[in-house]
């Protein structure tokens, strides 16, 4: 044994070295993707250009989400864009930005700091002359650095307000990442929309301490349908696989979901950066950026976050007068007479019994 | 609310099926004399190619199919890198590992531009209530293991493999071909791997995200330290890691306990593991070639 483990150390000592040279040659080659060209002629010199820093894959749905609201404002012809992916450690991200300002130079940076804050800080502190607009929980950096965050809970609310109508064990089960403000005041504005429309529903909370594990997240759907939830909340991907299998309703998250299981999403909570990204790009190409939390562009009443459309091709009936009531709060928060709290504490102990 | 054990069970063997699979697909390997640290991507390039062949041609059969050739691949480049051309385990695996990762990541930003992936077809749950299982998991726990028990235990291609792993010098003395037997062992230890992650595409989710396997595979290389390198020993593993999941998953929703904060609960299932690696794992003996490539002198 200890001759083994003799003969074994200094070889996984130098595998270790290996496969992290592996990995930094596989993330040079695979990790960047696809500058896109811009779209119009003789715009170059007019319009601001954007690039997009991301520290996950596109196709994780933050950033997905911005990357798309991105290509979209480039099609309409307001800003140039080019973009790269998956640096997924502060030190990657730090040096992206720095070789994207000196090699590009573009007026405008957007990203994710969650994972990077104090690079990316760092980094817009020493070019105050480029436009830094990041995901992140922290407050804004004069002079240069704003924010930005998913906030959802307008949608959330009105998903629960949904959910907490079509429960008939009155138990509801949301599967979320992790218990992050982020994701709390989601939960929370879920939970109180459920509320709403069922005083007495209690709404389970299951977190999988993980952005990304469909698998499990599944699992845990199938513990809440265990534990008596006949209404899901898919906050992370995996739970809407449950809810097809047991024939339940359920709620999607970021995009909408509904060809996912057409007959079981009622509906998706949809995060839409396209007010954020024109209030950035005005701002620049009037020469008034400053460091600001645009955490209000993603609000509902600025058009920042939506409810898709109610599904009405689903397995089971959603009441109208349950359709109505959503339309009217719905209506309300456009207008600005209803504001759905906030609320960023943890879900009590995971679960929430009420009534 | 009663406690829904029967679910919790049941929740067991769902979970444990990918482990079954990939984790002997390791023991193979290993009882060759061969760490496969490929297991990471092998299973990843499962559940992509498998998706992405179900999806494209709308038959499972073939997406399971594909995995498996996926699965069969791997080994064989497993084989050159470690048999033929003897280079370092974990080298060859790890980079395996990165390298299929990578590929099944590109291929599917080429293929999709982005999100989640859905088929339209997936492997359904068999029978109701408790036994509401997929075809995969009976496949796993009836005839998988005690297949491959039997397989390694009794058969002559069982004896040379084994005999491979432990003493390549005395197998090659007496007429086994230690590479070929190597490379069989590495081909077919991997395709298991393959299959355990297409379970997770294939049947578990009908959709296809990244980082999908989760570093389901490095648990199962501690599962086959766990179970000594045997058949039934690594199959209870699996059962146990997927019962402390599956009851960890159930309590955290049940009143009672969820005071428990909830990152002792999710850590659980991997302190159980680690625990009993602690009081099963000391002492134990290796295969007797283990991560030595064979050369004649």
């Amino acid at each position: 044994m200890s001759r083994t483990t003799q003969r074994l150390f200094p070889r996984m000592l130098s595998g270790a070295a290996l496969a992290v040279s592996a990995a930094l040659l596989l993330a040079a080659c695979g990790g960047t993707t696809g500058a896109e060209t811009p779209s119009g002629d003789g715009a170059e010199s007019e319009v601001p250009s954007v690039f997009g820093a991301f520290a996950t894959p596109l196709e994780e749905p933050w950033d997905g989400a911005i990357h798309a609201a991105l290509q979209s404002a480039e099609e309409d012809g307001l800003i140039r864009y080019e973009h790269v992916d998956n640096l997924h450690t502060a030190d990657e991200m730090e040096r992206a930005l720095r070789d994207i300002i000196s090699s590009e130079d573009p007026d405008i940076i957007f990203g994710d700091a969650f994972a990077a804050e104090e690079a990316v800080r760092a980094v817009a502190a020493d070019f105050p002359d480029t436009a830094f607009a990041f995901g992140s929980g922290g407050e804004e950096q004069a002079p240069n650095f704003s924010v930005f965050d998913n906030w959802m809970q307008d949608p959330a609310y009105l998903a629960g307000m949904l959910a907490g109508g079509l429960t008939e064990s009155g138990t509801i089960g949301v599967i979320g990442a992790m218990p992050i403000p982020e994701v709390n005041r989601i939960v929370n504005a879920f939970i109180a929309g459920a509320q709403e429309t069922n005083p007495s529903a209690t709404v389970t909370v299951s977190f999988i301490n993980s952005f990304f594990d469909p698998a499990t997240a599944k699992q845990a759907a199938e513990a809440a349908i265990a534990g008596g939830a006949d209404v899901l909340f898919a906050e992370r991907d995996g739970v809407i696989a449950a809810a097809e299998e047991n024939g339940l309703p359920v709620f999607g998250m970021m995009v909408d979901q509904k060809e996912q299981s057409p007959e079981h999403v009622v509906s998706s909570l949809l995060w839409n950066m396209k007010p954020t990204v024109e209030a950035v790009v005005a701002a620049v190409a009037a020469g008034k950026f400053e460091a600001s939390n645009l955490g209000e562009y993603s609000f509902m009443v600025n058009g920042g976050s939506s409810l898709a459309p109610i599904n009405t091709g689903t397995a089971f009936e959603i009441p109208a007068d349950l359709i109505s009531q959503v339309e009217a709060r719905s209506a309300e928060i456009t207008d600005g007479t209803f504001e759905t709290p906030v609320d960023e504490e943890a879900p009590a102990g995971s679960t929430t019994v009420e009534g | 609310m009663d406690f829904p054990i029967l679910a919790v069970l049941a929740a067991t063997f769902t979970i444990a099926t990918p482990l079954v699979w990939a984790g002997l697909g390791a023991v193979i390997n290993e009882r060759a004399g061969i760490l496969n640290l490929g297991i990471e991507g092998i299973m990843y390039a499962g559940a992509f190619v498998g998706f992405l062949t179900a999806a494209s041609t709308g038959s499972l059969a073939l997406g399971l199919t594909a995995a498996i050739v996926a699965g069969l691949a791997a080994g064989a480049l497993m084989g050159l890198l470690t048999v033929t051309l003897g280079v370092n385990q974990h080298v060859a695996g790890i980079g395996t590992t990165l390298l299929l990762i990578a590929a099944s990541e590109f291929t599917n930003r080429l293929l999709f531009s982005s999100g989640s992936q859905t088929i339209t077809v997936k492997f359904d749950r068999i029978l109701s209530g408790f036994f509401a299982q997929y075809p995969m998991t009976y496949v796993a726990f009836l005839l998988l293991a005690p297949a491959l028990w039997w397989l390694l235990r009794s058969s002559g291609f069982g004896l040379r493999l084994r005999a491979v792993g432990e003493n390549p010098e005395a197998a090659d003395a007496a007429g086994i071909p230690v590479a070929r037997t190597r490379y069989a062992a590495l081909m077919l230890g991997s395709a298991l791997m393959a299959v355990g992650g297409a379970f997770l595409t294939l049947s578990l989710l009908g959709s296809f995200t990244l980082d999908i396997v989760g570093g389901r595979g490095w648990i199962c290389i501690a599962l086959v330290i766990f179970g000594r390198w045997r058949v039934w020993p690594v199959v209870a593993g699996a059962l146990l890691f997927g019962f402390t999941d599956a009851l960890q998953l159930q309590l955290a929703i049940t009143p009672f306990f969820s005071a428990v904060p909830n990152e002792l609960m999710i850590a659980f299932p991997y302190l159980v593991v680690i625990a009993a690696l602690a009081i099963w794992g000391r002492g134990v003996r290796y295969p007797g070639a283990y991560l030595t490539p064979y050369r004649r002198a």
